[in-house]
C-alpha cells in the first residue's frame, strides 16, 4: 500500500454532511439558489489539505456541479505574505494545486490565479509555493500588483463602499471560487471567506479608513463566489495575519467548504473558538 | 598589434563592459544575481576603494586590477571598462553618423591642470572630512549610474508595460505590468543636467569631461604617465600631418610639438588606426630611451589653495542652509503640532547615517536592486551632503523583511554586507504612533492596517473604547521597516511613521510568546 492510499483509507471524514443546527441558523440559511447538491457546507478534518478536499468536493456533487466544461476559472487564494507555507500566512499551495487539477478535470478551459499582495508581490507569490503550485497544475498565475489589471465596479447595495477597482481576471470568469486561509487578523480579529476578498479590489486604504467592517460586508455583496474553500490545515492563531514565527501555528488539518461565504466564515470562526457574533463584518454581513 | 585591432580590443571590451552594467540599473525584474552584479560592478575604480576601505577584504580588489593595469597600459579603465566613458564615446560616434562631414574635427587642448587637481583633491578631502559627497557628483560610474537608473530604466519599465499591456489585451498574462512607485523629481533634475552636461561636453570636445572633470580620470592619467606602454610619436617616421590630433577625442596630442599628454590619452587607439604612416605609435617606454616630454610634476601654488579654501567654505554654507530646509513630515493636521521626520531613514547595513554618507557615491544601484522599491534617492532629506543618496521611501514602499538585496550589490561597502537574520533585528529606524491622526481615535471604527503588515508585531492592538483595538508601538521589536507608515490609510498626514536612527541598533527578537501547543483530537466532532 502506497502513501497516498494509506491517507485515503485513514482519513476521517468526521462532518461530511452537517446539517445546519438551529443556534447558527442565522448565518446558515442563506443558502445559494444555484445550490445542485444536498448541502451548502461541508466541513472535513485528520487529513492532508488536498486529500480532504477530494472528499469535500464529492460531498458537495463533484466539481462537476461548479466548473462546466471551457468556461473560465478564476481562483482567488490569500498569497498576501512573503512567508513559507508552514507559517499560514498564505492558502496551503498543496490545495491550491489540487482545487485547480478538479477544475481542470471537470473541464475548465482555463484557471486564472492571482492577489493583490501586502508584501512584495513577487516574493509573495514564489515563497508561497503557491506560483509553483499554479504553474504545475496547468494554472494560470496572474500579477495584482498593477492599477490597470483593475476596473470599476459598483456595489450597489453597499452602505459604504458603492464603488471598487476590482481584478479584471475576476470580472472577465465565469467561475469564481474563493479560496481564503483561516488566521487571526489584527484589525478584524479574524480572516477567511469575506475578508479573503480585499485581495481582490485595488484601494484597500479607502476600506481601512471608511469602516472596515462594513466595507468587508458591503463587499461581499458583488459577486459571491461560486465556491469557498476555507484552508485550515495550518492555522495561524495569533500574531496575524502576517505572523511573527512559525510559533504562532497550530495544525488543525481541517477545512470548509461551502457555497455561502457567510456560513464558511460563521463556521471558520467557531473552529478558531470565537463566536462569529465576535465578528463585526460577520454579524453585519448576516443581516444584510 | 596594428592600431586598427588595438582599436577593435577597445570597443569590443567596452561593449562587455557597458550592457551588462546599464542592463544592471535596468533589471526591473531581477534577473541578474547579487554574485552576478557584484561581478559586472567589481572593477569600478571609485566603489572598489571605498568598499576596500570599508571592509578591506578580496571582495574589493577591483581597482588594485586597475592601477595595475594602469601602470602597464594606461589608461585603458577609461577607454573601456568606465561606462561613463563609453557613453561619450558613444556619443562621439553617433555625431559622427550624423555629421559625416565634420570627421577629424578635435585640436590639441592645453591641460586645465589646476582644474584638474583640484577636481581630485576636493574630493579625497572631503571624503577624509567624511562625506561622500563629491565623489558621488564626480566619480564616472556612480555618474553613469544615475543615467541608467533615471533614464534607461524607465524606458525598460515602459517597453516591459507595453509587451504587457498587448499580453493582458489578449488576456495572455505572460508579461507582468511593473509601476514605477516614486518619482523623485529634484534627483532626477539634478541627474538630467549631469547628464546635459557630460553629453554636451562630449560632443562639442570628446572626452573632455574625463580630461578636466573626472577626478578618477586625473588620478589615473596621472599614474598612466609611468605606464609601460604608452602611445609615442616616433620623429623619423612622422610625416607631422596632424591628423593623429584631429581624430584624438583626448584633445591630448600636440601635433605641432609631436608630443602626447599621457595623463589624459584614454587609450582609444584612434590616432594608431589613422596614421597614415606609423609615425604613431604603442611603445613600451622602459628600459629604452623615449622621446616622450615628462610633463611637469604636481605642483599646488596659492590660488589652488585658496580656491580649495573658497569651496570649502561654500559646501559648509550649504550644508547649514540645507539643515534649515530639510523635509518637513508626514504628520500636519491643522489640529495637532506639526511633526518633523529629523533623519531619514538609511538602509540596513549602513550602520549609521553618518557612516552611510561618509561612503556612499549615490550609483543608484541598489535603488534599481530594491524589489520593492523602497529605496529612493534623496534630496535633501540627509542634508546637504547626503544629497542624492537613497533613503528608504515609506510613502512608496516598506523595506521587505525577508530580504537583504541592497547590501548584497552595493559596490562601495556604503551598505554592508549584512547576514539575514541580524538583518531582521536591525534597528533603522522607530515606528512613532500619532494618535490624534489615527482612524480608530478619529472615526472610532477598526483599522490597524499597520499592525496587520508589521512583521514583528512591534505594532500591536491593544483594547480602545467599546470593542474597538487601537495601534501601540513597542520600540523594542521595532526595526524600522516602514510597512506601518505605508499601510498607514489616514490622509494626507500618517498616523504612524518611521523616525530614523542615527546609529542603527538592535531590535529584541518576539519571543514573550511560548509555542502554541494544543492537543487536536482530529475524531472529534466540529464545534458547529
Amino acid at each position: 500500500m502506497d502513501r497516498r492510499e494509506f491517507l485515503k483509507q485513514s482519513i476521517t471524514v468526521t462532518a461530511a454532511s452537517v446539517t445546519i443546527p438551529g443556534i447558527f441558523g442565522n448565518y446558515f440559511a442563506k443558502t445559494s439558489k444555484i445550490l445542485p447538491a444536498a448541502f451548502d457546507l461541508v466541513a472535513v478534518k485528520g487529513g492532508e489539505a488536498d486529500v480532504m478536499f477530494d472528499d469535500a468536493i464529492k460531498a458537495l456533487g463533484g466539481m462537476k456541479n461548479f466548473v462546466k466544461s471551457n468556461q473560465k476559472v478564476c481562483l482567488k487564494p490569500n498569497i498576501g505574505w512573503d512567508v513559507s507555507p508552514e507559517r499560514a500566512g498564505n492558502t496551503n499551495p498543496k490545495l491550491v494545486s489540487r482545487v485547480i487539477k478538479h477544475c481542470f478535470d471537470a473541464g475548465a478551459k482555463e484557471v486564472l490565479v492571482f492577489d493583490h499582495t501586502c508584501d512584495n508581490w513577487r516574493r509573495c507569490y514564489s515563497n508561497s509555493g503557491i506560483e509553483k503550485a499554479v504553474k504545475d497544475a496547468g494554472g494560470k498565475i496572474v500579477s495584482g500588483d498593477s492599477e490597470n489589471y483593475y476596473q470599476d465596479v459598483s456595489v450597489k447595495s453597499g452602505k459604504k463602499l458603492t464603488n471598487a477597482k476590482v481584478h479584471e481576471v475576476l470580472l472577465d470568469s465565469n467561475v469564481f471560487i474563493n479560496m481564503p486561509i483561516l488566521k487571526s487578523h489584527s484589525s478584524t480579529r479574524l480572516t477567511i471567506a469575506m475578508k479573503n476578498l480585499m485581495g481582490v479590489v485595488w484601494d484597500r486604504g479607502y476600506w481601512h479608513s471608511n469602516d472596515l467592517h462594513q466595507c468587508i460586508a458591503d463587499y461581499a455583496t458583488y459577486r459571491k463566489p461560486d465556491l469557498n474553500i476555507v484552508d485550515a490545515y495550518y492555522v495561524m492563531k495569533r500574531n496575524g495575519p502576517r505572523g511573527v514565527s512559525v510559533d504562532d501555528v497550530t495544525t488543525l488539518k481541517s477545512q470548509i467548504v461551502s457555497t455561502d461565504m457567510v456560513a464558511a466564515d460563521a463556521a471558520a470562526a467557531k473552529l478558531f473558538g470565537i463566536e462569529p457574533d465576535e465578528i463585526s463584518y460577520i454579524k453585519i454581513a448576516n443581516a444584510m | 598589434m596594428s592600431g586598427s585591432f588595438l582599436r577593435k580590443i577597445r570597443i569590443i571590451v567596452s561593449i562587455i563592459f557597458f550592457i551588462p552594467t546599464t542592463f544592471l540599473f535596468a533589471d526591473i525584474f531581477s534577473f541578474i544575481p547579487p554574485y552576478l552584479s557584484n561581478g559586472i560592478v567589481y572593477l569600478q575604480f571609485a566603489p572598489s576603494v571605498l568598499k576596500f576601505i570599508a571592509l578591506l577584504s578580496v571582495s574589493s580588489f577591483g581597482f588594485l586590477i586597475i592601477l595595475i593595469l594602469t601602470i602597464l597600459f594606461g589608461r585603458v579603465y577609461c577607454s573601456s571598462i568606465c561606462p561613463l566613458g563609453t557613453l561619450q564615446d558613444f556619443v562621439n560616434w553617433i555625431r559622427g553618423k550624423i555629421k559625416r562631414s565634420d570627421k577629424r574635427r578635435f585640436e590639441f587642448l592645453n591641460e586645465q591642470k589646476t582644474l584638474r587637481l583640484s577636481l581630485l583633491i576636493i574630493p579625497i578631502l572631503v571624503f577624509v572630512f567624511g562625506s561622500s559627497l563629491a565623489i558621488n557628483l564626480l566619480d564616472p560610474y556612480s555618474i553613469y549610474g544615475r543615467f541608467a537608473g533615471n533614464f534607461f530604466r524607465p524606458i525598460m519599465v515602459g517597453l516591459n508595460n507595453i509587451a504587457a499591456f498587448v499580453s493582458d489585451r489578449f488576456k495572455l498574462y505572460a508579461v507582468y505590468g511593473y509601476d514605477l512607485k516614486a518619482f523623485t523629481l529634484i534627483p532626477f533634475i539634478i541627474t538630467t543636467a549631469f547628464f546635459v552636461f557630460v553629453v554636451v561636453m562630449s560632443w562639442i570636445k570628446g572626452r573632455l569631461y574625463c580630461n578636466t572633470v573626472c577626478p578618477v580620470g586625473t588620478l589615473l592619467g596621472y599614474i598612466s604617465k609611468f605606464s609601460l606602454f604608452k602611445i609615442v610619436i616616433k620623429n623619423e617616421d612622422c610625416l607631422s600631418c596632424g591628423i593623429c590630433a584631429k581624430e584624438c577625442r583626448a584633445n591630448c596630442i600636440d601635433s605641432d610639438n609631436k608630443t602626447i599628454d599621457t595623463s589624459r590619452c584614454v587609450m582609444c587607439f584612434d590616432c594608431l588606426t589613422n596614421c597614415p604612416t606609423n609615425g604613431i605609435v604603442l611603445d613600451r617606454t622602459y628600459f629604452k630611451h623615449s622621446n616622450i616630454q615628462s610633463s611637469n610634476h604636481v605642483n599646488l601654488d596659492i590660488n589652488k589653495r585658496s580656491f580649495l579654501f573658497k569651496s570649502s567654505v561654500f559646501l559648509i554654507s550649504l550644508s547649514s542652509l540645507a539643515a534649515q530646509i530639510q523635509k518637513k513630515i508626514v504628520v500636519t493636521k491643522p489640529s495637532t503640532k506639526p511633526v518633523f521626520r529629523k533623519n531619514a531613514v538609511s538602509p540596513p547595513g549602513s550602520v549609521s547615517i553618518d557612516k552611510f554618507n561618509g561612503k556612499c557615491t549615490a550609483c543608484h544601484l541598489c535603488v534599481s536592486a530594491c524589489p520593492t522599491q523602497v529605496l529612493q534617492p534623496s534630496f535633501l532629506e540627509y542634508g546637504f551632503l547626503g544629497m542624492l543618496q537613497p533613503r528608504m521611501d515609506n510613502i512608496a514602499s516598506f523595506c521587505n523583511f525577508d530580504c537583504k538585496i541592497c547590501s548584497d550589490v552595493c559596490p562601495t561597502g556604503a551598505i554592508l554586507p549584512i547576514d539575514l537574520e541580524k538583518k531582521k533585528l536591525t534597528q533603522i529606524g522607530k515606528a512613532i504612533f500619532v494618535k490624534d491622526n489615527c482612524i480608530v481615535q478619529t472615526q472610532k471604527t477598526d483599522c490597524g492596517a499597520c499592525s496587520e503588515h508589521c512583521p514583528t508585531k512591534a505594532v500591536h492592538m491593544i483594547p480602545f473604547e467599546g470593542k474597538l483595538f487601537i495601534p501601540e508601538t513597542r520600540d523594542d521589536y521595532c526595526i524600522g521597516c516602514g510597512a506601518c507608515e505605508f499601510a498607514c490609510p489616514t490622509k494626507p498626514y500618517k498616523a504612524i511613521y518611521v523616525e530614523g536612527n542615527r546609529e542603527h541598533k538592535l531590535a529584541k527578537k518576539n519571543v514573550e510568546q511560548k509555542k502554541l501547543e494544543e492537543k487536536i483530537n482530529y475524531k472529534e466532532e466540529f464545534p458547529f
